[in-house]
């Protein structure tokens, strides 16, 4: 969706503040909201991909006034009264009010390692063999989908090369709306700056995207 | 904004987000050892000097620089490092005349398995938003003033490609160990947002 999240080539956000020395964490709350996303998600009823749509569907003067930390609290909020996991009271209350639902797995201390080294890889079989080549000249196709989705939009429309073809990954766009993991060609496609930003565009410059073959047609 | 008005707002996200893992906790979603154990990997265990060491084997070995052209993930595994956030790695290589730039412009996605969890600049609008309109301007604010002739290429992780950038290794370290050479490696290097240290630099740091 066309969400605050989408933020490449926005303007006035004023300059970059870097913190030297800056610590993992910034308060406890910090620490515990971390880990606690982490935690939930390995129950298993959500993808990253819906966690992610979560997070950008928040409005967005509200999306870019929060630290990242909130915006990740309300997305699994969101993602715990979707999911069943936990009503509207219970959270507002901080108590458990109905018996749990059923989850997949409860992540344990002593398996956390094992987890985190693990991860969970997005690679798929291939379904089909890739539509396009290391080389081919591909055009973005302009799409304004209200559910989720990662072209961004300073990228749709756009002419661009594909530079390598990345393999089968998990579609985000299906997975996010519980619509299965619907695996697709993934490619590096560089897209010149002048392409992107216009004729005045500095020359030198290249963005490259990882962009879904159904994000992509031939030129 | 005033200090008070800050703190207010900080204890209100604290006290919610202790409601909430009071309430998974007693719904036997989650265990509190569980999230120490989270929270102290990513204090302890998991950070940029995983990167660093990883980029030090590259300068050191080029066989070992060849497997991470080939296949990063594997080459990175090698050393141990794997896993959430890193689960398909590519490295892309700083040269005379070519820099890389690396940014989520839609979220935060970053390396953790070799980078640890994202810098607060990394996530935040003003990075997402500039890096790829005008990565030249924001590697200025960085202090790295590059030649109006080198080429500049952002890499968006708009999916889930993690992308590791290896810095040029600084002349003057000839003859350094891989655990020396470590030391010159610093995280915004390897997100492009930097360069490595020179030899007198970090002698200067230290």
């Amino acid at each position: 969706m066309n969400g605050a999240q989408d933020l490449g080539g926005m303007m006035g956000f004023g300059p970059i503040a870097r913190e030297p020395n800056e610590p993992v964490f910034h308060a406890e709350w910090e620490k515990r909201a971390l880990a606690m996303t982490l935690a939930a998600g390995a129950c298993g009823l959500w993808t990253i991909d819906m966690s992610r749509s979560a997070r950008e569907s928040l409005p967005p003067a509200e999306y870019l006034a929060k630290s990242y930390y909130e915006i990740w609290m309300r997305g699994l909020e969101k993602l715990l009264l979707a999911s069943g996991m936990a009503s509207e009271i219970e959270i507002a209350l901080g108590r458990a009010l109905s018996p749990p639902r059923q989850v997949k797995t409860v992540l344990k201390a002593g398996d956390v390692a094992v987890a985190l080294a693990r991860g969970a890889p997005y690679a798929r079989p291939a379904p089909k063999p890739a539509r396009f080549a290391a080389g081919d000249t591909v055009r973005t196709k302009v799409i304004n989908p209200t559910t989720h989705t990662r072209l961004p939009r300073y990228a749709r429309g756009k002419l661009g090369v594909i530079e390598a073809a990345r393999g089968v990954h998990v579609f985000p766009d299906s997975s996010a709306s519980g619509r299965g993991e619907d695996p697709q060609w993934l490619y590096t496609v560089r897209l010149a700056g002048k392409e992107l930003w216009g004729e005045d565009a500095d020359p030198t410059i290249a963005v490259s995207i990882d962009a879904f073959e159904p994000y992509l047609d031939p030129a | 904004m005033s200090d008070e008005h800050d703190h207010s707002e900080m204890s209100e996200i604290a006290a919610r987000v202790r409601a909430l893992e009071t309430l998974l906790t007693e719904k036997g979603y989650i265990e509190e050892a569980t999230l120490d154990a989270l929270v102290e990997t990513y204090e302890t265990k998991i950070g940029p000097r995983n990167g660093a060491r990883v980029v030090a084997r590259a300068w050191s070995d080029p066989d070992y620089l060849k497997r991470l052209r080939k296949d990063a993930t594997a080459a990175i595994a090698e050393l141990g490092y794997s896993g959430r956030q890193g689960e398909h790695m590519v490295a892309v290589e700083n040269a005379p005349g070519r820099h890389n730039l690396v940014v989520c412009t839609l979220c935060s996605c970053y390396p953790w398995p070799v980078l640890g969890l994202p810098p607060v600049w990394y996530k935040s609008p003003p990075y997402r938003s500039r890096a790829a309109i005008d990565p030249r301007g924001v590697l200025k604010e960085f202090g790295l003033d590059l030649p109006a002739t080198t080429e500049i290429r952002v890499w968006d992780s708009t999916a889930e490609i993690r992308y590791l950038v290896i810095p040029e290794r600084p002349p003057g370290a000839e003859g350094w160990s891989e655990e020396e050479l470590a030391e010159l490696v610093t995280r915004d290097s390897m997100i492009g947002a930097g360069f490595a240290r020179s030899p007198a630099t970090l002698e200067a740091a230290q």
